[in-house]
């Protein structure tokens, strides 16, 4: 690994991959264990994947496959939570009993 | 260091494997599913940075759109649907 720069983002990356996952262990409910573990973990992999790109160069082969891994990243994975709330909301899993607010029970029962 | 990072990875692996063995509900496995696809996503890019190789980089690209298209058939699934709707 000969750039510093590369090797700053690939940690930052690793730590938010990390803590994400911590989130995933430690929260109540499945849209509190959705909200934390997709944000950080999407961003630490991009911080990884921008890394790589980095290390490879701007203009090679390996550096442009790492850009088009990032655009695939950063589209499919707040899809995939998306439809994945909506689907455990319709399906009927309940909230934690210390959340307040219910925005789309609401917008339901209109 | 890098054997560091990879083993902080290995760490997050084992923790969405926990929460896929152990979750109430199967939502929760659902998620740990899609995290730990986005994870191993991550594992390939180190590879392919400690290595010099970017072969692994092809890995990356079809895990990540495998994962997602897995976590679309399980929501339907979820939702009661047919996969022909």
């Amino acid at each position: 690994m000969s750039n510093n720069f590369a090797l700053g983002f690939i940690v930052i990356g690793v730590i938010f991959d990390l803590l994400g996952c911590l989130g995933l262990i430690r929260l109540p409910d499945i849209y509190n264990r959705l909200q934390a573990a997709t944000k950080s973990v999407t961003l630490g992999t991009c911080a990884i994947l921008f890394g790589v790109f980095l290390e490879f160069g701007v203009f090679s082969s390996g550096g442009l496959k790492a850009l088009i891994c990032i655009i695939f990243v950063m589209f499919t994975s707040p899809t995939a939570a998306h439809a994945l709330a909506r689907g455990s909301h319709m399906s009927g899993f309940k909230l934690w009993e210390g959340s307040k607010v219910d925005k789309l029970k609401k917008d339901k029962g209109k | 260091m890098f054997t560091f990072l990879f083993f902080s990875l290995i760490v997050a692996s084992f923790m969405c494997l926990y929460r896929i063995m152990v979750g109430p509900t199967p939502p929760d496995r659902m998620v740990a599913i899609d995290i730990l696809g986005i994870i191993v996503v991550g594992m390939c890019a180190l590879f392919a940075a400690n290595k010099g190789r970017d072969f692994y980089l092809y890995i990356a690209i079809s895990w990540s759109i495998l994962s997602f298209v897995g976590t679309l058939a399980l929501v339907k699934f979820l939702e009661g649907r047919g996969f022909d709707e």
